[in-house]
């Protein structure tokens, strides 16, 4: 396992958010268990399980067991929490994923830790950066990637409350608390970061703190960027994509993820056959070598003049 | 009911629904006879002598869940839940035609009474499993049964529910085995061999029955047993025969997924009395 992300003073780390958010809720409704694969201590469940042992069900390293048993407990009336490290959550038990929750529909939540390149030390096997694409067809399921603490814990509160099947996909790695006023957590919805009309950043996820921070940095140079937090990437806010393109002519996506069939390719996919514009993605072209977050994320122009660089590519482009 | 009249009773099921589902495999050109008759005994048993249920209301928390891991066999399961009232006997000639709530695999979604999507192998097992955890959970009375294929245990994710219904000592969680001994291809002991399945089962912390499949009297004394009643998970090995009550489809792994023409047709129909 990868050594514990270093604390950092205003830094949280999200799986704090969704472990307290869990228990507050398991305290109100008994119909709500937690499954987990020999990962209590990653999924940060250790409280949940002293609080309400019969409830957390340890199936062991066996996931495409741990996916089916939580179809089984929605079956029998239950609200299950399956959550496991994002990377074999996902692949291990795609057909599951496909098969036992989303066709089926069942009342399952998927709840997909460590995502991304937060295991980046440890290799190709343990990032989940195709997540996205293997999620995103699979309809009914609502797909989730929460950017901050509040947002997680709204995202596992309207988890619990909706019926039928979410992903919610956390990561290890400490970030700050998102700088919006007045917020809701609305499914679905695209959350205005910061308004701009020259290039849209749409990001999700950890890279939401980037973007707006390359927005602030374009904005030095004259460029107004627009920023949007896009939380839901299934399914995705069509409204918010064809205001950013239609208002700004050009788009930025930035995912900490694969960029083929994510977030960049979802929204790719609503422009090209709507409107279209430049639209510059940004992440991961395929597998990415084995390092340290930051490293990788530098290697891959995951930074803020990587981000500042691409939007003007994208401005650059807009036709005349 | 005395049981004499219930083994009669569900014989007479069983044999109505190898008609009706040869009948819907001839119509559709379409089907997995095979391993639908090698289930049937079963599954009649199941629903009309072994399950609480309320076709009228199919999702009563209190009913008796039974699943069809091995989905492909959809003849006898489709056969029993229209037997059972779930549905008009009309929806049967709708068989894997355009917008039928009758798939070639069966689906949650569209046809009451089937509790979870199967047909991709090694399914059934984990989600019965989490259906009897969740009865547990809610001190619930009512039993989980799934059927899989025997070849099907070939997929992993049976083992591992084998492993944590064992560890967690679910005995309101029973397997049955359809051991007809053959797969697709060929017999499953010539593929990836299963035997000795009993010991298997034991070693993972299961009890263990065998029996003929085809024997409805042995079939009600192992799986009507009382709510709360067993400790442990229950495996019980079916032996069967694949094709079973049409001369030319025993025990003949062609069958498995065989459609038959029309003569056949006839010369079955002509058994089946």
């Amino acid at each position: 396992m990868a050594a514990p992300a270093v604390k950092q003073e205003g830094f949280f780390d999200c799986r704090d958010a969704w472990a307290q958010t869990l228990e507050a809720l398991a305290q109100d409704d008994p119909r709500i268990v937690a499954v987990v694969n020999d990962s209590v201590g990653s999924s940060k469940l250790g409280g949940f399980q002293k609080k309400f042992p019969e409830r957390l069900i340890n199936v062991g390293i066996a996931e495409q067991n741990m996916v089916g048993v939580g179809a089984g407990l929605a079956n029998g009336g239950r609200i299950p929490f399956v959550s496991a490290a994002a990377c074999f959550l996902t692949g291990r038990a795609l057909e599951q994923v496909k098969a036992d929750i989303a066709y089926a529909g069942f009342n399952v939540k998927l709840v997909g830790q460590s995502s991304g390149i937060a295991y980046g030390e440890l290799g190709p096997t343990h990032h989940s950066i195709e997540d996205f694409a293997w999620l995103r067809p699979l309809i009914p399921l609502t797909v989730i990637v929460p950017a901050d603490p509040w947002e997680t814990a709204e995202a596992v509160k309207w988890a619990a409350s909706h019926e039928g099947p979410v992903f919610i996909r956390l990561s290890r790695m400490p970030v700050p608390n998102l700088e919006v006023a007045n917020r809701t957590f609305q499914p679905g919805k695209a959350e205005l970061v910061r308004q701009g009309g020259d290039v849209a950043l749409i990001a999700c996820g950890t890279m939401v703190h980037l973007a707006a921070k390359a927005a602030a940095a374009l904005e030095a140079d004259g460029i107004s960027a627009r920023v949007l937090n896009m939380a839901t990437i299934n399914p995705l806010d069509e409204a918010a994509v064809a205001a950013a393109a239609s208002e700004t002519g050009a788009i930025v996506t930035i995912e900490e993820a694969g960029i083929r069939g994510g977030l960049g390719g979802a929204v790719a996919e609503f422009t090209a056959g709507n409107l279209p514009v430049p639209v510059e993605r940004m992440g991961f072209p395929g597998f990415v070598p084995t390092g340290s977050v930051k490293w990788l994320f530098e290697q891959f122009g995951l930074t803020v003049p990587g981000i500042a660089k691409a939007a003007r590519k994208a401005i650059g482009r807009k036709r005349p | 009911m005395l049981r004499n009249d219930t083994v009669a009773t569900i014989q007479e099921k069983a044999l109505w629904m190898r008609r009706k589902a040869f009948h819907m495999v001839f119509d559709a050109q379409l089907g997995h006879p095979g391993g639908d008759f090698s289930a049937i005994d079963i599954i009649a048993t199941l629903y009309f002598g072994v399950m609480r249920y309320d076709a009228k209301k199919p999702d009563m928390a209190e009913r008796d869940r039974f699943i069809m891991s091995k989905g492909h066999a959809t003849g006898a399961l489709y056969t029993a839940l229209c037997a059972a009232g779930y549905y008009p006997e009309d929806w049967l000639s709708t068989y894997m035609g355009p917008n039928s709530k009758l798939n070639g695999h069966p689906n949650r979604n569209y046809l009451p009474g089937v509790e979870t999507n199967t047909g991709p192998l090694g399914h059934g097992m984990p989600v019965g499993l989490g259906i009897a955890i969740a009865g547990q959970l809610t001190s619930s009375d009512y039993r989980t049964y799934v059927l899989t294929g025997d070849g099907e245990l070939q997929e992993g994710s049976n083992w591992e529910a084998a492993m944590t219904a064992g560890h967690r000592k679910v005995g309101n969680f029973t397997l049955i085995v359809d051991r007809n001994r053959l797969q697709q291809g060929m017999g499953t002991e010539e593929t990836n061999g299963l035997d000795p399945l009993d010991d298997k089962f034991r070693a993972f912390g299961w009890d263990v029955e065998i029996l003929d499949g085809h024997d409805v009297a042995a079939l009600l004394d192992k799986l009507d047993f009382a709510p709360g009643s067993r400790q442990r998970p229950l495996c019980v090995i079916a032996n069967t025969v694949k094709g079973k009550g049409v001369s030319f489809m025993e025990n003949k792994a062609s069958w498995h997924h065989g459609v038959p023409n029309a003569e056949q047709f006839d010369i079955a129909m002509k058994e089946l009395v």
